[in-house]
Formats: C-alpha cells, sequence, structure tokens
C-alpha cells in the first residue's frame, strides 16, 4: 500500500465545492508536484491532507493508517505531517531560533539543550547559524522561507508538504529556498509541492500532477507530463506556460 | 491630431503662483506679526516677480509666503491660546481662579500629608485591581473566543458578561457590590473588608472592558498565525498560550493603558462608600480649612501618576519594536 494515499477526496467550502474526488498515492521517497491554475485546489490539497482543512469526503491514509474524519489526533498527525506556507507565518514575536524550537519542546517534550542543539544544527545546514537570534522580520524572504522549512524539519516529520513556497519571493531568492529543497529530495524526504516553478518541478518530482477544478486531470513521471501531455486541459496549461516564458 | 492634445489647458494659468491667495493668508497671518510680516513681505515679492514675468522666482518666493503663514497659524495659535490663560488665571478679576486653585497648593504641608496618606490607598486599591483585571480579562476573552459548537453556552455567558457590567455605572456596581455582599453575608466573601469589596467591584467593571480590548488584540492576529501554530503539532491551547496571545498583548498595550487610567481615576469613587481615599480626604480639607486646594492637589497626584505610565508604555512599545522589527 502506498505511504500516503488520499481517496475520493472531497472538500467544501461552504457551497464551493473545491475538491473533486481526489485520488492520488505517494510511495515514500518520492516528491510529487501539483501543478494546475490558481484556484484549481493544489494548494487545498495540501491543507487537507494535515487537516488545517476538514475534509468533507474521502479518505486520507498515511501507512496505512486513516489520518482523515471522526476521532483522528490531529496533533499527533501534524507532528508526522510537516507544511511549509507561501507567506512563511514565521512567528515574528520569537527568535530564529525560538521559532524552530517552540513546537518540539512543547510538542514533543524535547529538552530544551536538545531541541536548540538540532535547531543549530539544521541552521548550520542552511547557511543561517548567526541569524540564530535575528528575529523574522529583519530576514530577507528567502532567508525567512528557509527558517520556515527548518521549521518543519525540526519535527522530523515523515512528509513534508510545500505550498507555493516561493510564489512570495523575489526571483532571485528562489534559488536559495529550491537548492533546499533539491538536497531534500536527495536525501530521501517524502515530499509534496504545489507549485508555479515549473522547470523545478520537472527536474525534482518523481510524479506530476496536473489539477483542474478539484480534479487530477493527468498524472505521470515528470517527462510524460511536460514534453508528451495526452489530456487536452493539460497542453493548453502548459502552452500558456511555455508562452509566458516560464518553461 | 497629435498637436491638438492638451491644447485646451491653459499653459500660463498652471505655472504662475497663486499669488493672491498667497497675499490674503499673510494679512491673515499678521495676526502673529513676528512670521507674519514675512509671508507678508515674501507674498508681495511674488507678486510683483509674477508681475515681470519672473515666474520660477515668483514661485519660490509664493512658496517661502505659504511656509511663513503655516508658521504663524501653527505658533500665532498657541501664543493666543497661553495669552488667553494667562489673562483667565491672573488678571481676570485680580486673580481670582488662581486663587481659588492654587492658593496654598505649595505651603499647606498639612493637607499633602493627608492627601499622601489617602492616595496610598488608591494605587494600593488600582495596583491590584489591575492586576486581577489583566488575569480575569484575559480569561474572559477566551472563553469568548472559544471555538466549537459545544463551547457556545461558555461564549454566550462570556459574552452576557462583558455586555451587562460595561452598561452599569461603575458607581453603581461599587454600591451593589460593597453593601450587597456586606449584607448578604456569603461564605468567604465575608470577612473581607471594605477596600476588597470595592477591588472586585473594579475588577469586574473594568474587566469587562478589558476583556473585549483583549478579545479586538486576538482578533486582530491573522490566522495564518494560528494555522502555523496548529501544522506543528501545537493544540489550540498552546498555540493561543505561545503564538496568538503574546503577539495580541503586544497589539493592546495602548488601549490597555487607556483602560488602566481609566481604573485608577475611578479608584476616587470609592469615596462614596466611606473610605478616606485622596478624594474623600479632599472633601474633608474643603470642609474643615475652608480651602479649595485639595481638589487641585489630589488633580496633580493623579496627573503625576499618569504622565509618567504614558511615557513608560511608549518605551515598551519603542523597545519591542526595536528588537524585533526591521530597521
Amino acid at each position: 500500500m502506498a505511504f500516503l494515499q488520499l481517496q475520493g477526496v472531497h472538500k467544501h467550502f461552504g457551497a464551493n465545492h473545491v475538491l473533486r474526488g481526489i485520488d492520488l498515492e505517494v510511495e515514500r521517497h518520492q516528491v510529487v508536484c501539483l501543478i494546475g491554475a490558481s484556484g484549481s485546489g493544489k494548494s487545498t490539497v495540501l491543507r487537507c491532507i494535515n487537516a488545517l482543512e476538514p475534509i468533507t469526503g474521502g479518505v486520507i491514509r498515511i501507512d496505512g493508517d486513516r489520518v482523515s474524519g471522526y476521532g483522528v489526533d490531529l496533533n499527533d498527525l501534524r507532528t508526522d505531517v510537516g507544511i511549509v506556507f507561501q507567506s512563511f507565518n514565521l512567528f515574528p514575536h520569537k527568535s530564529v531560533l525560538q521559532n524552530i524550537t517552540l513546537a518540539p519542546i512543547k510538542v514533543l517534550k524535547m529538552d530544551k539543550g536538545a531541541a536548540i542543539a538540532k535547531a543549530m544544527e539544521l541552521l548550520e545546514r542552511v547557511g543561517l547559524t548567526e541569524k540564530a537570534h535575528e528575529y523574522p522580520d529583519r530576514l530577507s524572504g528567502g532567508q525567512q522561507q528557509r527558517v520556515a522549512i527548518i521549521r518543519a524539519l525540526a519535527m522530523d516529520p515523515r512528509v513534508l508538504l510545500l505550498d507555493e513556497i516561493t510564489s512570495a519571493l523575489d526571483p532571485e531568492l528562489v534559488a536559495e529556498v529550491l537548492n533546499i529543497v533539491r538536497e531534500l529530495a536527495a536525501e530521501g524526504m517524502t515530499m509534496m509541492l504545489a507549485t508555479h516553478e515549473m522547470s523545478f518541478a520537472r527536474e525534482v518530482s518523481s510524479k506530476v500532477c496536473f489539477l483542474h477544478d478539484g480534479v487530477i486531470h493527468e498524472e505521470g513521471p515528470p517527462e510524460q507530463i511536460f514534453g508528451d501531455p495526452r489530456q487536452e486541459r493539460t497542453q493548453a496549461f502548459l502552452k500558456r506556460i511555455v508562452d509566458a516564458g516560464r518553461l | 491630431m497629435s498637436a491638438d492634445i492638451g491644447a485646451g489647458v491653459p499653459v500660463a494659468r498652471r505655472r504662475v503662483p497663486r499669488v493672491l491667495t498667497y497675499r490674503t493668508a499673510s494679512v491673515i497671518s499678521l495676526l502673529f506679526p513676528f512670521t507674519g510680516v514675512l509671508a507678508l513681505i515674501n507674498s508681495v515679492k511674488a507678486g510683483g516677480l509674477a508681475k515681470v514675468g519672473q515666474i520660477e522666482e515668483a514661485r519660490h518666493r509664493g512658496e517661502r509666503a505659504r511656509e511663513w503663514c503655516w508658521y504663524s497659524l501653527g505658533y500665532g495659535l498657541c501664543v493666543y491660546f497661553v495669552a488667553f490663560m494667562v489673562i483667565l488665571f491672573v488678571f481676570l478679576r485680580g486673580g481670582a481662579l488662581s486663587d481659588v486653585y492654587f492658593d496654598d497648593v505649595l505651603f499647606n504641608g498639612e493637607a499633602w500629608d493627608s492627601l499622601l496618606t489617602g492616595f496610598w490607598i488608591n494605587v494600593q486599591i488600582f495596583v491590584w485591581a489591575e492586576v486581577l483585571v489583566l488575569i480575569w480579562a484575559l480569561v474572559v476573552a477566551l472563553l469568548r473566543l472559544l471555538p466549537g459548537r459545544a463551547c457556545a453556552p461558555i461564549r454566550f455567558v462570556a459574552a452576557a458578561y462583558t455586555d451587562l457590567f460595561r452598561s452599569l455605572p461603575a458607581i453603581l456596581v461599587i454600591y451593589l457590590i460593597v453593601y450587597g455582599l456586606q449584607k448578604a453575608r456569603l461564605p468567604l466573601l465575608e470577612h473581607l473588608d471594605v477596600r476588597q469589596y470595592c477591588i472586585i467591584a473594579l475588577v469586574l467593571v473594568y474587566g469587562a472592558y478589558v476583556s473585549e480590548v483583549y478579545r479586538a488584540g486576538i482578533q486582530s492576529i491573522h490566522w495564518s498565525q494560528l494555522a502555523a501554530g496548529r501544522s506543528l503539532g501545537l493544540s489550540y491551547g498552546q498555540s493561543m498560550q505561545h503564538v496568538v496571545v503574546p503577539q495580541a498583548v503586544r497589539r493592546i498595550i495602548p488601549p490597555l493603558l487607556n483602560d488602566f487610567i481609566g481604573l485608577q481615576k475611578d479608584t476616587a469613587l470609592i469615596s462614596v462608600v466611606g473610605i478616606l481615599e485622596v478624594l474623600g480626604r479632599a472633601r474633608f480639607i474643603n470642609n474643615s480649612q475652608a480651602t479649595f486646594t485639595g481638589y487641585t492637589m489630589a488633580a496633580l497626584l493623579f496627573i503625576a501618576i499618569t504622565i509618567p505610565q504614558a511615557r513608560a508604555a511608549e518605551w515598551l512599545i519603542k523597545r519591542d519594536h526595536d528588537k524585533t522589527r526591521a530597521a
């Protein structure tokens, strides 16, 4: 059975039917990219997986465990499923180090010294050691997003969800964030990305899913989706991307 | 065709400074002659320069005239206000007003002693009340913001408390609590003294106000902060405790100080239940020494504690800002 499994997932926001039956499987160590126009449901899929949005139909399973619906310990689920947001959402009143260590200390009950040591180790990996005691507002967007990724990683998640993590960045800051994702992919981190960075999706993903109107219209290996899309809608979407000079 | 674009715009009129406006304003600003004269000179020169076609120089002069006019307004009004106050207190009826308010303020040591003793009661009461309000109001606000259908009754009760105590005059609540609780002789509450009843009354009234301040502060924190907390596995309570409330508190310092100053001043109301705090003593001095200045002294005491608090709050905010915000 696949590590992460979505079966017939539906999501309504009031009368608005956003996800209309999503079926998706992610194996361990896979990197799955969700592509599609704004409003197609990419972000909602990710937010549903770690239950920031409750789903209104279907089933989500992680490692065989049902993690959607009644009676699921959401706090426990979220220690397994990390998410990084488009707008970073760092805690502005806490230093970088406090941002990273808050959840390990409070949720995983880690020893404070151990949590700090681990945070420093992660910071060193992304070259932000000297920013440990700085506050988020004083960092560039790219630095903030790197801290946000580390904050999620500090919980040792089994899946990492990345929700358009470069969309709010100035173009010259995108690479420093994507490099981290590249490294994580190489290390075998299981990830799902909603992204508009097509060439990056093509490069890192093991599977690409094209979403349209809350349904996965086409999925396959990146070479196939980008090189030889079969569905008309996928072709039209990619043509617009190429016309815009983004692929 | 392209040559016609902008043909209807009278180019010259746009470039000539509004000399007439400056001149009128300058004449008015002569009410404050120190700068008014400068305004007038510049506006006259501007007019002359404009007439001989030196538009750019005229604009410079005109602009200076305009600036001096604003100086006249800014400084002039203040000078007239101060002059008015001097007339009011010093010259009107031979300085009757300052005699009434300030006659022996500096020399009446006996009155000062008595008032300071009284004021110390006010200080103790408002310090206790403020500490309790800080906690109590946060509890009420958090209860009112509890999510879920199950907690609807709690939200309702919290809202009802807020509505009720905000609508009652503080002085009425003091009467009701002090005399009511004394009469009822409830267990535990029976042995409290009058001051403690007063603290309860003030906490009930100001807790209602401050809970609304807290609530506004908490709701002003973007939901994505709560989402970020929850996404890391923090519970709702932990996210409120570590993420939302600390940010909200930083944001509400100014309105919080507002309510605290209100509370401090309302400690004067407890003189109605016979506590000899500062206002009660001022009244006593007024009656026994036949001098009105006790009231002035009491006023000075309230001013003396309020202004430092305002500065301290500003300092706190600035310190936090310097620490966490980009330059």
